[in-house]
């Protein structure tokens, strides 16, 4: 996983809340055994005016020119603004596989969606949760300026203005840890193999039939 | 000291770790695979030459890329005619094959949605932790299994450590007292929760759904409640044990044997929230005040009782849920206070992992019964939720029923629930769904979804649009039987 110190980039705003994940990648790029190359499909029901197929040249497709991300000034944007739920329905990582791939490192809304959220930190992608009245503000900014940059820092979880308003954020110390080092979960946990296989047998010794070798 | 709820049992009876930033390791019992999530686990565990933890743990089938024709599937995986799903399938088999995990393939007669799949073998237990790359584990849930959806990352992780990297969630309890009303089920209950609290008044919780009308449901209706926990935005549905908890479980394949029987069933019956548990959050709904439910918009919230209208967006005061509720009613095709009953259908679709098990194609099948689909409906399906489903509903002859009305009768997978096989809605077209999100897009391209029940879809289906299914007249399809 790509390490996440600080961030800084050009925000675009999707103003819209619950935004699910059918709606961040449909389901018929789903058939993909791979995770990547999902960038040129993230959003795409939104983002093109035809019908999205796996395997296409999506340079040819023709875009839909009122979709915030087909607008010149957010086409390099690396942070997205957004409203209530963001990512709720499916578990598919597809989602965030999705958004980094287009270029997405930093997702700010009021509230995201539990699996999603587990998600997006797995693969390098920082959720920041701000209250509805900072993100009313940061929507007012970004579409009253051009080339509207923010600073994201994970370590003093702080997002500043180009104003200079500093909004602080929540973030878990585990995911906080995880994302400052670009560690791997599963080498974190095989690190505690003994204390599993603890568990394990006690767990069998008490319920054996939850085992069937 | 305050009791424990049934989640928190759960959770601490397979804490292996906690940590002091928060964060536990705990482990999982039953892994649950299919076709789309797992590849790029699979994958990862390749590349780091690393071998799934507990083999017994894990068990797959496919079920989103199935095609639902006989013909189709009378041909195994060569039957899937789009390339890119036959791929996944086929990768399916060939990373079990290679691991060595268990898989019910595409024409094994146990094959079939995994959370219809789970339970029917008693591979989900009472007291398990649950997992699978599908957001709809919840399901499992109606067994008091601590059950979830996960990514494909932790599928990864759960692969290769038998744990999974979590955070306890709040306890949240949804108590339903009171009887329902003849014609009123599970899903009409769920749709009306989630009505209630909204697709987010469950996030970071864990939802216990209890009362008297939750007890008095099957194993069938407390899975469909449990199946749409995550429309509200609980990761986690749960139902205490009871009596039918145990007796459906009794001999299934999976189930803990004779020797073990009396012992599993001694521990499952803790399997409660303790009478002085405490909850972070409870909402109570009267169940005799909850009417057939149909969903109008683009979001499972988005729902109205079948003697209401669609709602004037001049009347919300929120302007970001008035702004959602005008873009939903333009992409649904819907206008401000049109009545419920005047939405016209192109399709009708009964089946998905909310609402495909056999109690619910005899619901439907109570409907439709000497009855036809309206000439105005172009494709009305029922798919069954495996192998095993079908092959029991045809033992009560509810597959004629549904013929005979005009329904084509499928083979089992996910089907139009998302449309990742060729099942789907036409731009435009207006379908009765007993599945279990009306995203924008989810039934296929510019397809406009309305979440009802399995009873409400065949009455609509009959109607052509929809009615109440209280004033239709039922007959019970075991009656037919007995007349001839």
């Amino acid at each position: 996983m790509q390490a996440l110190k600080q961030h800084q980039g050009v925000v675009a705003p999707l103003d819209r809340a619950n935004v699910d994940t059918d709606l961040i990648i449909p389901k018929q790029f789903l058939k993909s055994i791979k995770r990547t190359g999902f960038g040129p499909n993230l959003f795409d029901e939104l983002r093109y005016l035809d019908e999205g197929y796996p395997g296409q040249d999506a340079s040819n497709r023709p875009e839909n020119p009122d979709f915030v991300l087909n607008q010149p000034r957010y086409r390099d944007a690396s942070i997205l603004l957004t409203r209530r739920n963001f990512g709720c329905g499916s578990s598919r990582e597809h989602a965030p596989w999705a958004l980094e791939d287009f270029g997405f490192r930093v997702v700010i809304a009021p509230s995201f969606a539990d699996i999603f959220y587990n998600n997006a930190f797995k693969n390098g992608i920082l959720l920041v949760p701000l209250d509805e009245a900072s993100v009313e503000q940061l929507f007012q900014e970004v579409e009253a300026s051009d080339d509207y940059r923010l600073e994201v820092d994970l370590e003093a979880q702080a997002v500043t203005t180009p104003g200079g308003d500093v909004f602080n954020f929540e973030v878990d110390e585990f995911r906080k840890h995880c994302l400052l080092n670009g560690l791997d979960d599963i080498d974190l946990t095989l690190e505690h193999e003994g204390a599993i296989r603890d568990f394990e047998k006690r767990h069998r010794a008490a319920q054996p039939w939850l085992f069937r070798g | 000291m305050a009791g424990q709820t049934l989640y928190d049992k759960l959770w601490s009876q397979h804490l292996v770790e906690q940590r002091d930033d928060g964060s536990a390791l705990i482990y999982i019992d039953r892994h649950l695979l299919h076709e789309v999530t797992s590849p790029q686990a699979f994958e990862g565990l390749r590349l780091a030459r690393r071998k799934p933890w507990r083999l017994d743990a894990n068990l797959a089938t496919p079920d989103h890329n199935v095609p639902t024709t006989l013909v189709e599937r009378a041909a195994g995986n060569a039957g899937i005619l789009d390339p890119v799903s036959l791929i996944q399938v086929q990768t399916l088999d060939d990373n079990c094959e290679a691991f060595g995990i268990e898989e019910f393939r595409i024409n094994d007669e146990r094959q079939g949605i995994v959370h219809v799949v789970g339970p029917e073998q008693g591979a989900t237990l009472p007291g398990m932790t649950v997992v699978c790359g599908d957001s709809h584990t919840a399901t499992h849930g109606a067994f008091a299994a601590l059950a979830h959806g996960i990514g494909t990352s932790e599928v990864e992780h759960v692969l290769a450590t038998q744990c999974l990297l979590a955070q306890k969630m709040k306890n949240m309890r949804v108590r339903v007292e009171g009887q329902l009303g003849a014609g009123v089920t599970a899903k009409d209950i769920v749709l009306a929760v989630i009505g209630r609290i909204g697709t987010a008044g469950g996030t970071g919780c864990a939802i216990e759904f209890a009362g008297s009308a939750i007890r008095d449901l099957s194993m069938e209706g407390r899975m469909t409640i449990c199946n749409m926990a995550i429309e509200a935005g609980a990761r986690v549905g749960l139902v205490g044990v009871d009596d039918t908890t145990i007796d459906y479980l009794r001999e299934r394949p999976y189930a803990p044997n004779a020797e073990q029987w009396d012992a599993a069933v001694a521990a499952w019956r803790d399997l409660v929230s303790d009478e002085d548990a405490v909850f972070d959050k409870e909402v109570v709904l009267d169940a005799a005040e909850i009417a057939p439910q149909v969903s109008w918009g683009t979001s499972p919230e988005m729902v109205a009782p079948i003697e209401g209208e669609v709602p004037d967006p001049d009347a919300i005061a929120d302007d970001t849920v008035k702004r959602g509720v005008v873009r939903a009613l333009e992409y649904m095709g819907l206008a401000p206070r049109q009545k419920i009953t005047d939405i016209r259908l192109d399709k009708v679709f009964i089946g998905s992992c909310t609402n495909s098990r056999i109690e619910d194609l005899r619901e439907a099948a109570k409907v439709a019964k000497g009855k036809k689909v309206a000439d105005s409906i172009a494709l009305a399906m029922v798919v069954p939720g495996s192998g095993l489903v079908k092959r029991q509903a045809e033992a009560e002859g509810l597959d004629k029923i549904f013929l005979e009305a005009g329904f084509e009768w499928r083979e089992p997978g996910c089907s139009m629930c998302l449309a990742m096989n060729a099942d789907k809605l036409g731009a435009g077209e207006h379908c009765a769904s007993t599945s279990n999100r009306n995203f924008e897009g989810r039934q296929g391209y510019g397809g406009r979804t309305h979440l009802v029940s399995p009873a409400m879809a065949a009455a609509a289906a009959i109607a052509g649009h929809f009615v109440d299914v209280r004033n239709v007249d039922v007959r019970d399809h075991t009656q037919q039987s007995q007349e001839a």
